[in-house]
């Protein structure tokens, strides 16, 4: 157990590092407006990479079906969202989907 | 001021904390079953605080790997945050350099998400940003608590799948409202096709990396670009 403790500790730290390390350096800094203008992409761009491959993929594979219930459930919380702009209605009609399929299955 | 602050960044969180209940949840009862200590468990939600981590952690701990590899992995899957860190930076940057530490401590996805979420309509202070990273935070660790003491009592995958796409849901809702204009618009679809190429055909997780970096890189070049004319 006192191996598993070490190795959390590890953890802890190569994870805090990236963390903290840009908010850090770059908060003191004059950011050169090419840099603004790159990290302005940032988000929209990780945040398709972490939806799209959790959404269209079962083990490391396409899955494009009906019974791929997060697929599904993404199609509608995408029309939603962009229709109405309501987080709270958005994530409750997506998690209602994926139940309702889930059980259809 | 400062705790109604805090109290409006606490609601906020409320769709991430409906996510990390059941995965936090999911993570203890995982770590339980690799035979660590309930103390163990609960001390690596507490000092980590990375989803994909611990549980990559936890399987390779099952599988009887090293110590070092294991740091390493966790390393490279939470290398991503490297990004989202510094594209905070500009947000963050008239808040009290103390509070700083502890909002990057609790840099997460979903933090990230709905902290751009935030910003892109109004400024947001570092109480309300403390309170809804707390909040999640808190969420988080009480998932894995509650895992590590009852997740050998009962499993529902079901119930677990549905209350994990609160995430995703919420990843939806957030890209949407931030494709405010046509360019980000191409390049989150540009991003979302190479994160699938990337996911499909390179092992481990750097397909978010390589994926954020392409596209950032390809938007300002094609920006340039067109002023060049």
């Amino acid at each position: 157990m006192e191996r598993i403790f070490l190795i959390i500790l590890g953890m802890a730290a190569v994870t805090y590092v990236p963390r903290f390390l840009p908010l850090y350096v770059l908060t003191r800094l004059e950011i050169p407006k090419i840099v603004i203008d790159w990290l302005r992409y940032v988000p929209v761009a990780v945040l398709a990479a972490l939806i799209v491959p959790g959404i269209i993929t079962a083990n490391r594979q396409v899955y494009i079906a009906l019974d791929n219930s997060y697929l599904i459930a993404s199609l509608l919380a995408f029309l939603i969202a962009w229709r109405t702009k309501n987080m709270m209605f958005t994530v409750t009609v997506g998690m209602g989907v994926v139940l309702v399929l889930q059980y259809l299955n | 001021m400062r705790s109604a602050d805090m109290a409006e960044g606490a609601k906020k969180a409320i769709p991430i904390v409906l996510g990390y209940l059941p995965l936090g949840f999911a993570y203890g009862a995982l770590a339980r079953l690799a035979g660590l200590d309930l103390a163990l468990i609960v001390l690596m939600s507490l000092i980590v605080f990375a989803g994909s981590g611990q549980f990559i952690s936890v399987s390779m701990l099952a599988a009887g790997a090293g110590g070092a590899s294991i740091v390493a992995t966790v390393f490279l899957v939470n290398l991503r945050h490297l990004l989202m860190s510094a594209s905070l930076s500009p947000y963050f940057q008239n808040y009290p350099r103390r509070s700083l530490p502890l909002l990057a401590f609790w840099l997460t996805d979903e933090n990230y998400a709905m902290a751009c979420g935030e910003f892109r309509n109004c400024e947001r202070g570092h109480h309300y940003m403390l309170g809804l990273f707390g909040t999640s935070y808190t969420g988080w660790v009480l998932g894995g608590v509650l895992g590590g003491l009852f997740g050998g009592f009962f499993s529902s995958a079901n119930a677990a799948m549905t209350m994990e796409y609160a995430l995703y849901a919420m990843f939806i809702f957030l890209l949407v409202i931030q494709m405010t204009e046509r360019k980000l618009f191409l390049a989150a679809s540009f991003s979302g096709a190479l994160s699938l190429l990337f996911y499909l055909y390179i092992p481990g997780s750097w397909y978010i990396i390589l994926a954020t970096v392409c596209t950032a890189t390809m938007g300002v070049s094609a920006e340039r670009w067109k002023e060049s004319f």
